[in-house]
């Protein structure tokens, strides 16, 4: 009853209070004000490299790892004839990457912090090694890597971030630049919360819902890279088996004489067709990769909902909580106690406090219920201020996820295209050269029966043999070499 | 009371030839071989209504003719056309004939012909495979000189193949048309007394002759007791050889055939499960829902394709290099009974030749007639074995460029798929943008 009757008004607090901002929020605000000057007019940025290193840990131990060279140039127009500006450039480990996402997404919790690429290569198909040190994957990760930091550059807030801007350019110091903003620490609070998302008593429909697509999204991605993986197994079986049919054309053409020319070929041609599925198999990847970024994606989205959750919980928990108190003055003040409590118990068993202590009683709660009250509004203008730049945010989210995921399926689409395209001209190929197994112009029923026909003949005494002038059609075609 | 073609069988007996040009069937177009006018040839072929009543038959022969006319006009094997080919035979038709004794099938067998040697110009008569196994015994037996086609496999592993099912009557059907195609083309096997009567009997008596299949068995005996080879001439040993490794190379062909079928019935499960992730996760979009459905649809269609092709090369392909296999045991089969020949000759010889250093006789006149007969035997054979490697080429042609052409149609399929999914996933995007600008 207590419990509906608080919830109840910490709705109600939320659609009356005024929208005052507090420090932290007038910032926020300024950053978005700032929207559209991203970073990226400023500044071109790549990852251009990677290499291996090998050094010792904290802990003294060897170890082997990739280092991805960040490349930053200012973006000015290069005035005519003279060459750009040599870029600023420096070393980060996969590790660093990480570090600063953690940052952005304790720091920035109602935005949408784009993912980094996978740290060990998931949804493998048998061909793909899981090896975190293979050069194609290390390239991947480059692509990767490299996409992040521009998805973070080109975001209308975290653009702006210093913290941000020191990954790109300080390559000493950074690390401690980082720790020093003590974002830690709300990491550790945030974990601990996190079982709020089951005690929320009104979740915004808005949330629910968006989390519950990140769910299907989640598991449809998941779903359709593991089959997409499988697909791209078997493809690759039915074109290297293939490959034997180009070994056995080969030994097939050294006991043929007019067959062997186009045999051999044929044989080449189907070679080429084993070999070519390697390259086909290896561009869509880059789609897989495309539908894993927004895999990793639905784990952002799923975080802004915990945060909003966690907001919310605790504006109705602030909420809860002063509605208690209030009862308890009420309690106080008119001496009747609804519910059977401790309070209500002591009183009766030791008669009735002096009336100097009820009123110092009173007057302190008076003066929490005051101070809940402020904080209840502070809360609320949280809660409020979180849903609206979350929500812009997820609005941002959504559309750049439908275009990149129609600019996706596009470029595959036209993978598929380029692989049916690769296939006809091998098979065209391909059957040019059976063509020539029986030679243009040449007749089987004809030509045969004749020069057949005529041997037969000869060797049966008693037949007109009046056909020996026929012409011989049997012309053999002179060898070709391959 | 034998009527009783069940639905499918009755309907399928001619439609698959008309639409699916298969390697067998398709091998004695004439201008395919000629390589002339190309385009013109298939739209005879397809292009000419075939009747449902007697369909391939009348048809077929008709564009043979105007094809060679063709020819004629173009100057060239003029005289090999119009001299050989007075004989067409075809195979269609097949129906279900149930009694209480057995169930069987019979084939309809047309022929037209120009031949004196036929009473009639046109015959039609149903056969059943043991009417042709009859004849091909026959044609051993009576010729046994000469490399006599092979007939499709009699045994069919019992609950493995179902012996009436559509795909396997209509596999065995194709083949029993090629083995008499083959027949009828044959410049000696044509004019055989037993082809005759297998042609244009109404009641084909199958017991005349039975007599001679005992009196040729008893030869085959005594001469394989015989003696052995002394020398067998190189071209015939370089023919075995040939066979040998060509049986071999076809071996690995099937093998490859049938595994990378497999890998594509394993693909194709793949490829649909990933279809319906699509159409599942266009369920919860919304901007995204037409394009997903569109890329559902898309892997639907390169499914639909791809089964096609399997199914094509499993029914067309396959029984073609199996047929061949057969082929190459006829010929290996001619070859042993040359060697036998060629050791009964030289066994004789060689008795005679002890004979003659003791008694001084003369060599009897057997052994020269023993080699005469070998003689004969090795030129029939050459001429077999020349037109057999033409018949393989022009066969292998066919198939392997069937095969190429099923792929490239697969591939044409799926890309004219994806290209009109662009055209729709951009057509989306440009609706966008006019609307922004708007």
């Amino acid at each position: 009853m207590m419990a509906d009757s608080g919830s109840n008004e910490a709705v109600a607090v939320i659609g009356n209070t005024d929208i005052t901002s507090t420090e932290s929020e007038n910032n926020l605000i300024n950053t978005m004000v700032e929207r559209g000057s991203s970073l990226l007019i400023k500044l071109e940025i790549s990852v251009s490299e990677a290499e291996k290193r090998t050094g010792k840990n904290t802990v003294n131990m060897q170890e082997t790892y990739t280092v991805y060279l960040i490349e930053t140039r200012p973006a000015e127009s290069v005035p005519e004839g003279s060459t750009p500006a040599a870029p600023d450039t420096l070393w980060r480990r996969y590790s660093e990457f990480e570090l600063l996402r953690t940052y952005l997404l304790v720091t920035y919790s109602y935005i949408i912090i784009p993912p980094l690429p996978e740290k060990r290569a998931e949804f493998v198909w048998h061909k793909l090694t899981a090896d975190n040190l293979d050069p194609d994957f290390v390239e991947r990760r480059r692509v990767g890597l490299e996409n992040f930091l521009l998805r973070v550059a080109s975001h209308p807030v975290l653009s702006n971030d210093k913290i941000f801007f020191l990954f790109l350019t300080e390559e000493k110091g950074w690390r401690e630049a980082v720790l020093e903003t003590g974002f830690q620490d709300k990491v550790d609070s945030r974990l601990k919360s996190l079982s709020a998302s089951f005690r929320v008593k009104n979740p915004d429909k808005r949330f629910t819902a968006l989390k519950q697509y990140s769910d299907e999204l989640n598991t449809v991605i998941t779903q359709l890279l593991r089959v997409r993986a499988r697909v791209a197994d078997r493809l690759y079986g039915v074109y290297k088996v293939h490959g034997n049919y180009g070994r056995v054309f080969s030994e097939w053409s050294a006991i043929e004489k007019e067959m062997g020319d186009g045999l051999q070929s044929a044989g080449h041609h189907m070679d080429t067709y084993a070999a070519s599925i390697d390259d086909i198999l290896e561009e869509e990847e880059h789609y897989a990769d495309q539908l894993k970024e927004y895999l990793y994606y639905t784990e952002a989205v799923r975080s802004v909902c915990r945060k909003h959750e966690l907001v919310q919980y605790e504006l109705e928990m602030e909420a809860l909580d002063l509605a208690h108190k209030k009862q308890q003055k009420e309690e106080l003040a008119t001496g009747t106690v609804r519910v059977f409590s401790l309070k209500g118990m002591t009183s009766k068993l030791f008669g009735h406090e002096s009336p100097e202590q009820r009123e110092s009683r009173l007057a302190a709660l008076e003066q929490s219920i005051q101070e809940g009250e402020q904080t209840l509004k502070e809360k609320n203008t949280e809660c409020q201020e979180f849903v609206r730049a979350a929500w812009e945010d997820i609005e941002r989210f959504k559309e750049q996820k439908d275009n990149d995921l129609r600019e996706a399926l596009i470029s595959y689409a036209i993978m598929q295209i380029s692989m049916c395209k690769k296939g006809i001209q091998v098979w065209s190929n391909a059957k040019e050269c059976f063509n020539k197994i029986q030679k243009e112009g040449h007749r089987i029923h004809g030509g045969a029966h004749s020069a057949e026909h005529l041997s037969t003949l000869e060797t049966q005494p008693g037949f007109d043999t009046t056909h020996k002038n026929a012409p011989a059609h049997r012309r053999t075609r002179p060898p070709r070499s391959t | 009371m034998s009527v009783g073609a069940p639905k499918g069988l009755a309907s399928s007996g001619q439609k698959p030839i008309a639409e699916i040009i298969h390697p067998l069937s398709a091998a004695d177009e004439p201008l395919s071989a000629a390589g002339v006018g190309g385009d013109k040839e298939a739209g005879l072929t397809n292009g000419t209504p075939v009747e449902t009543s007697s369909p391939a038959s009348a048809s077929s022969l008709f564009n043979r003719l105007q094809l060679d006319d063709d020819l004629e006009a173009d100057g060239r094997d003029h005289y090999a056309l119009t001299e050989t080919r007075d004989l067409f035979v075809t195979v269609d038709d097949p129906k279900k004939h149930v009694s209480t004794m057995e169930t069987y099938i019979t084939y309809r067998v047309s022929t037209k012909t120009t031949r004196i040697e036929f009473d009639l110009p046109e015959y039609c008569v149903r056969r059943r495979y043991q009417d042709f196994d009859w004849l091909r015994i026959k044609l051993e037996d009576s010729q046994p000189t000469h490399l006599i086609p092979p007939l499709p496999e009699k045994f069919v592993m019992k609950g493995v193949v179902d012996r009436f099912s559509e795909e396997f009557v209509e596999t065995r059907m194709k083949a029993l048309d090629k083995f008499l195609k083959r027949v009828a083309d044959h410049p000696v096997l044509s004019f055989n007394p037993h082809l005759n009567a297998f042609l244009s009997a109404k009641d084909l008596n199958k017991r005349q002759g039975l007599a001679l299949l005992t009196k040729v068995g008893e030869s085959v005996k005594h001469v394989a007791g015989g003696y052995k080879l002394r020398a067998r001439p190189a071209e015939f040993c370089a023919m075995g050889e040939y066979l040998d490794t060509f049986t071999q190379k076809l071996g690995t062909i099937d093998r490859i055939a049938q595994r990378i079928l497999k890998e594509q019935s394993e693909y194709l499960t793949e490829l649909r499960e990933y279809g319906t992730v699509y159409t599942s996760w266009a369920g919860s979009e919304q901007e995204l829902q037409r394009p997903l459905e569109g890329v559902a649809g898309c892997v639907t269609t390169c499914s639909g394709a791809l089964e096609e092709q399997c199914e094509t090369m499993s029914q067309d392909f396959l029984p073609v290099l199996r047929e061949y296999v057969l082929y190459i045991e006829s010929m290996k089969n001619v070859l042993r009974k040359r060697d036998q020949s060629q050791a009964e000759y030289e066994g004789r010889l060689e008795a005679a030749v002890l004979r003659k250093q003791e008694d001084r006789t003369p060599i009897p006149v057997e052994v020269e007639k023993c080699q005469d007969k070998v003689e004969c035997f090795n030129a029939d054979l050459k001429a077999d074995w020349e037109r057999w490697q033409s018949n393989k080429r022009q066969d292998f042609k066919q198939l392997l460029t069937g095969m190429a052409d099923k792929n490239i149609n697969q591939y044409e399929k799926s890309q004219a798929a994806w290209e009109s999914l662009i055209t729709l996933l951009q057509d989306k995007q440009t609706e966008d943008k006019t609307s922004e600008t708007n």
